[in-house]
């Protein structure tokens, strides 16, 4: 399907995307087995009826202030920009309360969910921060909480399995398909479809069936929408791009959004280019897939010529997807964001950058955002620009124990 | 007569003894590719409507052991084109009518016209999509439909009334419901609110209404009997192939009045 690029920035920058059939341009749609529709259309009638109510907005303000630890800070990274030859500053969503963005939507929805009277919440997660996230949000509401995720991940991610303990939740170990995030949705759909009205399935990135990749943007735009302002408070002017990393991509459409009206902002969206750029060596969907269907959403897919869904390879757990959010493939299509990918050694490599000229450890999805803006940067010399920082890197240890600490040793 | 309309005629000829029609599910090349066409005469034998799995990566509506079945045959190397080529070349051909059950991304990458003019040569009567939900069916439904082939709906007990009206306005061949939220393989019992449910989409369907998802035991079947038209067996099938038992003679059983 052929898209209008002038006009569906238009359609997006007014806030007009998703149509009301949950359609980015071709991209979106609700592709779920006909159980899940009546919680999809009671999901969407709540998220009408509450996201944008005022009590539901003070509720939710109240709580970012004061348990989330909102808003954020924006951090001139003064002596990376020496380095790097760009003047970089940091979004830090590696401050917010259990030390990522998914905190803002794992809030979010677990407040929709109870005021849709949900009994118990089921969530995925791949790196373990959403589920950390859901766990520490439904302690806080008191609403039970299982948590998907696959067993590869639960090993990688060890740190944040004894976390989502601690807080109360269940975790589920998947032990079917690839194992990881993919699997690990594959698995909390099925959980949904089993108790469709009294479980509230807690999603936790810009992808899967509508109203999810618009509920989720919303919930993260917050992430754009104060680093704009500061940005304009601390520079005085808007910066000259905007970069986030994107495996599902929820930390960069909640960067990105609020941007995406401003010409003059260039923006970027870095990918997991894994190993190299044949199939299975990476998760970088947008620039190696094809349009199909996975999780409920037309999207991009790193998928094989017969429309099976192929196996990812990333260094970090968190972008070792294989899909993408629908709103990104249309960015994509229509040009207004550029998609590349960084390796896992220059993800690595921004990880050892980051902790010594700055005193912070990113996580190793945030470090693929700073791949990208070292690149930029040597492309850009003076050049002003502006990185999500969506997470801190301590739950990466044993990944990092194994890789650079090991290097050093 | 239409490819579709053979879905319907098969299952009333099965009615006019007063049984319900059976529908047996078998993964495409599970548990081997070598035996796919053999297996597959076997059970078109001893049922009524076939529906063939086209495996899938990540099946989301299926329980265990249709996501065990379909990693193997895809481990096999098995795909949407060798099935339909499979199909095709079978001399003779199979006179139970086949539908194909597949989720929606296969048939993509296959394209939807191709598709629909390989599955007419192939003689298949229609697709069952478990991932593409009414609202967003159209294209598939009107391709389909353009070569007489049914893209048959599914309900479930969640359904509201208002839709149940809408899907059983297009459904084609016949309409699948589901007998319980959940996934396949698992098995349901048969309460009453199950039975006012399948009579009530059966007051709202002018074509056969099968029950489908936990269907494994004569006792299920006769308590369905009278409230469908049909039922369709999917895991406790595999299951059968799974252990090298005789997938006929299960069907057989399933199908034995009791003392007759």
């Amino acid at each position: 399907m052929s898209v209008n690029a002038t006009e569906v920035l238009a359609d997006l920058a007014a806030g007009r995307l998703p149509d009301a059939h949950g359609r980015f341009g071709p991209f979106g749609g609700r592709y779920v087995p006909e159980t899940l529709i009546p919680a999809l259309e009671r999901l969407e009638a709540g998220v009408r009826e509450h996201l944008h109510a005022p009590s539901f907005q003070e509720e939710l303000s109240a709580q970012l202030t004061s348990w989330v630890g909102r808003p954020t800070a924006l951090t001139f990274a003064a002596r990376l920009s020496d380095e790097w030859g760009a003047r970089i500053w940091l979004k830090r969503e590696d401050l917010a309360h259990t030390g990522a963005h998914k905190i803002n939507n794992a809030l979010g929805q677990a407040l929709l969910a109870r005021r849709l009277g949900a009994r118990r919440i089921v969530a995925e997660t791949g790196a373990g921060q959403h589920g950390v996230a859901s766990a520490a949000a439904c302690a806080r509401l008191g609403l039970p909480c299982i948590v998907y995720m696959g067993a590869i991940d639960m090993e990688r991610q060890a740190p944040n399995v004894g976390r989502m303990r601690l807080l109360g939740a269940q975790v589920v170990p998947v032990t079917a398909g690839d194992r990881t995030l993919r699997a690990a949705i594959d698995e909390a759909l099925r959980d949904w479809v089993s108790d469709p009205l009294g479980t509230y399935y807690l999603l936790g990135s810009a992808v899967g069936p509508h109203p999810y990749p618009y509920l989720v943007r919303e919930l993260q735009a917050v992430i754009g929408r104060e680093a704009r302002a500061q940005f304009l408070k601390l520079a005085g002017e808007l910066p000259e791009a905007v970069m986030a990393c994107v495996g599902g991509g929820s930390n960069a459409i909640g960067m990105f959004h609020p941007f995406v009206g401003d010409a003059s902002v260039e923006i970027i969206g870095v990918e997991a280019g894994g190993k190299g750029s044949e199939l299975g060596g990476n998760a970088a969907t947008l620039s190696y897939g094809q349009p199909g269907v996975l999780h409920g959403t037309y999207s991009m897919l790193l998928q094989d010529r017969d429309g099976q869904i192929q196996e990812t390879h990333s260094v970090s757990a968190g972008l070792d997807y294989p899909g993408v959010g629908p709103e990104h493939a249309l960015l994509g299509r229509i040009g207004r964001v550029r998609y590349e990918s960084a390796s896992d050694r220059e993800a690595l490599d921004a990880v050892r950058a980051l902790c010594r000229s700055e005193g912070i450890l990113p996580a190793l999805e945030s470090a693929h955002a700073l791949a990208g803006a070292k690149r930029w940067a040597a492309a850009h010399p003076g050049g002003t620009l502006l990185v999500c920082l969506s997470g801190r890197g301590d739950k990466d240890m044993p990944t990092l124990q194994q890789t650079l600490l090991a290097e050093n040793a | 007569m239409n490819a579709h309309e053979r879905i319907g005629a098969a299952i009333s000829a099965a009615n006019a003894g007063g049984e319900p029609a059976v529908v047996a599910y078998l993964t495409a090349g599970f548990p081997s590719r070598e035996h796919f066409v053999s297996d597959l005469r076997r059970i078109a034998a001893a049922a009524d409507v076939i529906e063939i799995g086209v495996p899938f990566t990540d099946p989301m509506a299926d329980g265990m052991t249709i996501q065990r079945s379909s990693r193997i045959a895809l481990e096999q190397g098995v795909s949407l084109r060798w099935i339909l080529e499979s199909l095709e070349a079978m001399a003779p051909p199979l006179t139970t009518p086949v539908l194909l059950m597949s989720y929606l991304n296969p048939l993509l990458a296959f394209g939807l016209e191709p598709l629909a003019r390989a599955a007419e040569r192939a003689g298949v009567t229609g697709l069952i999509v478990p991932d593409l939900p009414f609202d967003e069916g159209e294209t598939l439904h009107e391709t389909l439909a353009a070569r007489g082939l049914a893209l048959v709906q599914m309900v479930t007990p969640v359904t509201s009334e208002e839709r149940l009206e809408r899907i059983c306005a297009r459904s084609q061949g016949f309409l699948y419901a589901v007998t319980a939220t959940g996934t396949t393989g698992r098995t349901v019992s048969v309460p009453a609110e199950v039975t006012d449910y399948l009579d009530r989409v059966r007051r709202h369907s002018r074509i056969p209404v099968c029950a489908g998802f936990g269907i494994r035991s004569r006792e299920q079947l006769e308590r369905l009997r009278g409230h469908v038209d049909g039922v369709v067996v999917g895991s406790a099938l595999v299951e059968v192939l799974e252990r090298g038992e005789d997938p006929a003679e299960w069907l057989q059983t399933l199908r034995a009045r009791a003392g007759a």
